[in-house]
């Protein structure tokens, strides 16, 4: 059974990654996951300097699903890479880098940074819905989409991985620019913008006002967009948005994704990263697939 | 040390008071690694409940293998809870967070609502003098279990049992003295109890409750604000499920 995919030139041993923010780098996890035994690990975004993110509730269930506006809270590019590379890497896990920013400079400052260290993929997230500047301002708008994209890959020595917002009209417009500037890759689904409110305290439940919805509820939008985008473009593509199971990977590869994130699912069972790769390889096995790339974007 | 994730077996369950339940189960593997102040991941049954509920330890018996969890219905999650029934299976992970720090000082143990039942463990770990004061909105609970551990000085809203007002009211009319404050409770008792200990010199210990997805310090959901730089962190946020809940109260930016 052959479960090794590419993604812009890099081989990873399996479809499976996690979505960028659940599995902060990897360290909390190493108790139920093994995290060599992922195709990679997709770290939490970081920017050019450590960012202190929304203030509380940051959080709120929904039906099968979940909001969140944490705001991208993160250690800033110079402890992520003294401390949570090294540390994956002397685990032997792959590594994509979720980048975030308030400005291209700020963005091209992260990759600028991380051209000498041992990171397979860069993903460009231009779509976080909870920062006020930069994130998904670049990622609603084509033509900031093509700009940012351009001046990364001018700059980026890794592959890049466009991550890519579904609260736009037409998702295959974003697609397009992204790859028109050289995108190397695309990911996709980031979390759709909602809002809950509390009845009893008569206001907005997130501290933020809103968030992004995140979880099982989400994954028909997802799939959706997984198979527009790779019907309207030929880069490849991390598809996420609900996967909690081998089956809701199946078919996120079947739309077209080569590789598949496993977010909300670790919140619910930290050990869903492998529960997903189990639930694939049960498929295969059950309908005598050899290898994995008979079923990617086999629809 | 890692959490444990298992499936714990409910030994018993019962209403306590209106809207309260507490449970027993046996979880040998969480019991073994539990220490007051810690909680536990629940995680529901019902599918699109995703989020685990963060549920405070009340007791622990590491013999038996078993702990013990007082909690209020707050929504549809821990209602699913309380309809469980001795045999029935719960899947949990824990024990979660860093807990009390035990000191050789005359303590003053506060707990205020559905922050009392961990103070319950608490007070059979400290083997030294100590004084619970328990702050109620109305109907108390393990006021009694209290009572055979230590003096107690309750406060209550309605000023139907104890003192008619807040645990620091309390404190002040039972003329209640110690060398550490260890508190759990809501925000605003917990800041009261943060000014007060800082008006006496002496420390304190409060566990804060935040709203939490993974329960392991990695999705940045459940932060609190510090005054100093969290290491991990990077910035003035430190993660209460992970570097809490129970922090030195001199640390936490009150909101």
């Amino acid at each position: 059974m052959k479960l090794q995919v590419e993604i812009a030139g890099k081989s990873f041993k399996n479809p499976v990654t996690t979505a960028s923010g659940t599995f902060g780098s990897g360290a909390e996890y190493e108790a139920f996951v093994d995290l060599a035994a992922l195709g990679a690990v997709t770290t939490k975004g970081v920017a050019n300097v450590p960012w202190a993110g929304n203030p509380t509730p940051r959080l709120a269930e929904t039906c099968s699903g979940m909001l969140n506006a944490v705001g991208l809270q993160n250690p800033g590019i110079d402890l992520f890479c003294k401390r949570d590379i090294p540390h994956l890497k002397e685990k032997g896990a792959s590594i994509i880098v979720n980048v975030c920013g308030r400005t291209i400079a700020d963005y091209v400052e992260v990759v600028e940074r991380l051209s000498d260290e041992p990171v397979d993929l860069l993903e460009i997230n231009v779509s976080c819905p909870n920062v006020k500047a930069g994130g998904i301002a670049f990622g609603q708008n084509p033509d900031a989409l093509f700009e940012i994209t351009k001046e990364i890959k001018k700059k980026a020595r890794q592959p890049v991985v466009m991550k890519l917002s579904p609260n736009v009209t037409d998702i295959t417009e974003m697609a397009r620019a992204a790859e028109a500037a050289g995108s190397d890759a695309l990911s996709l689904i980031n979390t759709i913008t909602g809002m809950k409110i509390d009845i009893h305290r008569r206001r907005l439940l997130l501290a933020n006002g809103t968030g992004g919805l995140s979880g099982p509820a989400i994954h028909p939008v997802a799939v959706r967009m997984v198979y527009q985008v790779h019907k309207a473009c030929s880069l490849p593509i991390i598809g996420m948005g609900g996967i909690s199971t081998g089956e809701d990977a199946i078919e996120m590869m079947m739309a077209g994704a080569s590789m598949v994130a496993v977010g909300t699912a670790n919140f619910h069972n930290p050990g869903a990263t492998m529960d997903v790769l189990e639930g694939i390889k049960s498929y295969m096995e059950a309908y005598n697939i050899v290898d994995i790339h008979e079923i990617i974007g086999c629809i | 040390m890692n959490p444990v994730k298992e499936k714990a077996v409910i030994i018993s369950q019962k209403r306590i008071a209106e809207g309260i339940f507490d449970m027993s189960l046996r979880c040998p593997g969480a019991a073994s690694l539990a220490e007051p102040g810690q909680f536990l991941n629940l995680y529901c049954r019902n599918e699109t409940r995703l989020l685990p509920r963060p549920i405070s330890i009340c007791g622990i018996d590491k013999e038996k293998g078993n702990l013990r969890l007082v909690y209020r219905v707050a929504g549809a999650g821990t209602k699913e809870f309380s309809e469980l029934k001795t045999g029935d299976i719960l899947d949990l992970m824990g024990p979660l967070g860093h807990g009390f720090t035990i000191k050789d000082k005359p303590a003053i143990l506060i707990g205020g609502g559905i922050g009392i039942p961990p103070m319950l463990e608490l007070a059979r770990a400290i083997s030294g003098r100590k004084t619970c004061v328990l702050g109620y909105r109305d109907e108390p609970f393990l006021l009694e279990e209290f009572a055979k551990i230590a003096p107690v000085a309750v406060a209550s809203e309605d000023g139907m049992t104890g003192v008619k007002g807040t645990v620091i009211d309390a404190i002040r009319e039972k003329k209640v003295e110690g060398g550490i404050i260890y508190a759990c409770g809501p925000m605003p008792m917990l800041k009261a109890v943060a000014d007060y200990a800082a008006r006496q010199g002496i420390e304190a210990q409060i566990s804060l409750e935040e709203r939490m997805a993974c329960g392991i310090g990695a999705c940045l959901g459940c932060i609190c604000q510090t005054k100093e730089k969290n290491h991990h962190t990077n910035v003035n946020n430190s993660r209460v499920c992970k570097d809490g809940p129970v922090f030195d109260a001199k640390e936490v930016v009150f909101p």
